[in-house]
């Protein structure tokens, strides 16, 4: 049961991550892979903020939680592509955007994962507080 | 509606692939062997697929699918911030060199074995 709710909340993110993909190109074009980045750091953010606001509550079944979390949010961000678009940025001679890219998402996604357990933390205690 | 479609498959069969992976690998030292394999595996991959020009339903599937959704960076990103939280720096610092480096370096050699083909 468990391995097919992870599988349906990989549909929904990689659904989710093509989506915003195909809308970065539309509108920014090809020349810097700023979807992946946007998609990324908000997936990091987005899992930093799960993780703590879920933790240890009861609110959520731990099935759900691991369908959010290692499903959607594990699909919607990808290693892969990432690897591939920093090669490629080098290949084609764009050294400045691959050094830019490839910082940008390193410290953009330490500085997400945080900023998203804090606010889970915080909204968390503010709501046990009321 | 037929992209979806090989989206979603590629992305079901990846996620439960991590999933299974991740969850065997997990051991009790606290480094995120599962992650870091399903990431550099898929980073291999996904160079191969390009090296060797797949396009169309095929890479809607496995590229775009299936390796988007079996490697992951928000796993990475939150698993690197735990070891720096439990001060284990010297794991911190193991864990992303090795995760960007060998992952580009083996995007680079799918890349080019893909090529060779």
């Amino acid at each position: 049961m468990i391995y097919f709710l992870v599988g349906l909340g990989g549909i929904a993110g990689s659904l989710f991550r093509y989506l915003l993909s195909v809308m970065a190109v539309a509108i920014w074009g090809k020349e810097f892979p700023i979807g992946t980045l946007f998609i990324n750091v908000t997936g990091a953010f987005l899992l930093g903020f799960m993780t703590n606001y879920f933790v240890g509550s009861n609110k959520i079944h731990p099935y759900l939680n691991t369908a959010l979390t290692t499903g959607v949010i594990g699909s919607y961000t990808t290693f892969s592509t990432f690897c591939y678009e920093t090669v490629h940025l080098f290949e084609t001679g764009k050294i400045i955007f691959g050094v830019f890219y490839l910082f940008a998402s390193l410290l953009g996604g330490l500085f997400f994962v945080r900023a998203g357990m804090k606010l889970g933390e915080q909204v968390k205690s503010t709501r046990s507080v009321l | 509606m037929k992209e979806i479609i090989f989206i979603s498959i590629g992305g079901f069969i990846g996620a439960i692939g991590r999933f299974v992976i991740s969850k065997s690998m997990h051991n009790n030292k606290g480094f995120p062997m599962g992650t870091l394999t399903v990431n550099l595996i898929g980073a291999f991959l996904l160079g191969l697929l390009f090296g060797l020009h797949v396009q169309g339903s095929l890479y809607s599937l496995l590229g775009i699918g299936f390796m988007g959704s079996f490697t992951t960076f928000s796993t990475l990103m939150l698993d690197a911030v735990k070891l720096n939280k439990e001060n284990k720096k010297k794991l911190y610092y193991i864990y992303l060199l090795s995760s960007y480096t060998i992952g580009i370096l083996l995007t680079l050699c799918g890349l080019w074995l893909g090529r060779k083909m």
